[in-house]
């Protein structure tokens, strides 16, 4: 291990600020982007349920008309 | 083989395959990119010049690399759409561009808060870093040039063609630290040279680079899945699988 301590580590000799940011900024566009692609897969889903529902309802109500 | 591409070519086949290779890659991503920064950020020995700012070189490297393999792989996509009219290669495309642009940016922000310690500056007209920041606009032209048409198909042309454009850029990136003699030092990682640093500092880098490819391949499917189900709603073939998933809930 090349620190002593788990607060040497956060500290970095002294360079925390740019070894943190730069690996935080990735952290965060990449968990972000899985994230992303996970709620966007849910919401597509959820709409197409929805819109096929409504397809079949108003599918019901032209059988009842004619 | 020509038989094979065309079934690779159809949404349905495509997402059918993708299904059982995603999970995968998502879990090879996850590993290797935990396992990496892990062993990049606590086991590998600090730099004797740079003490520790070296270890923003394991998201540097994998991000720059990345972000250029990204524009590649989207000018190829643009190709086979043009050519052979493929949708699924102008869907991939799509999904990657907002991605290498993200990666582009990882590599411009890291290498600033990298040269500010290093060498006393965040940033340089340098040609590599220039370079580098006509791809992120590049990438920003295609996305936008993507949604200013009132047709889709006019929109996936038109970006096709700027990807295609833009490739001229990936050789003068990859140059830029040889022909112009500026600050950005040349690449400490190839593949096919012995690097340059030892191998506790260069086997993360490796395992690092390894696992943003994973999490790209693996992000790449999902959203162009997605990106079929959005294109191909009306097909029978989803319409049977939205069904399905509603009663499964």
């Amino acid at each position: 291990m090349a620190f002593d301590s788990f607060l040497a580590l956060l500290a970095m000799e002294g360079h925390a600020p740019y070894v943190w940011s730069a690996w935080g900024l990735t952290a965060v566009l990449l968990i972000g982007s899985a994230l992303y692609a996970r709620a966007e897969r849910r919401h597509l889903l959820r709409d197409l349920q929805r819109r096929q529902r409504r397809e079949r309802h108003a599918g019901r109500e032209d059988a009842h008309e004619s | 083989m020509w038989a094979f591409i065309h079934k690779l070519g159809s949404p349905k086949w495509f997402y059918a395959i993708s299904a059982r290779l995603q999970p995968w890659f998502w879990a090879l991503a996850i590993l290797l990119l935990l396992v990496g920064s892990v062993w990049g950020l606590v086991f590998a020995p600090s730099d004797y010049q740079q003490g520790n700012s070296f270890r923003i070189i394991y998201v540097h490297v994998p991000a720059a690399i990345l972000a250029q393999s990204c524009f590649v792989t989207m000018a190829v996509a643009g190709v086979i759409f043009l050519v052979w009219k493929i949708k699924i290669a102008d869907m991939a495309a799509a999904v990657i561009a907002p991605f290498g642009a993200a990666m582009t940016f990882v590599a411009l922000f890291s290498g600033a808060v990298w040269g500010m310690p290093t060498w006393g500056t965040w940033w340089v007209w340098d040609a590599r870093l220039t370079s580098m920041l006509i791809q992120l606009f590049l990438y920003l032209g295609v996305i936008a040039l993507r949604g200013a048409f009132a047709s889709r198909d006019s929109g996936s042309r038109a970006a096709s063609v700027l990807a295609l454009v833009g490739v001229v850029n990936i050789p003068i990136i990859k140059y830029s630290v040889d022909w112009w003699n500026t600050l950005h030092q040349p690449a400490t990682f190839t593949l096919t040279e012995r690097p340059a640093m030892p191998v506790e500092m260069w086997l993360p880098l490796l395992v690092m680079v390894l696992g943003f490819y994973c999490f790209f391949i693996a992000l790449t499917l999902t959203r162009t899945r997605n990106e079929i189900l959005r294109r191909e709603s009306a097909k029978r073939w989803v319409r049977e699988l939205v069904a399905g998933t509603a009663r499964r809930g």
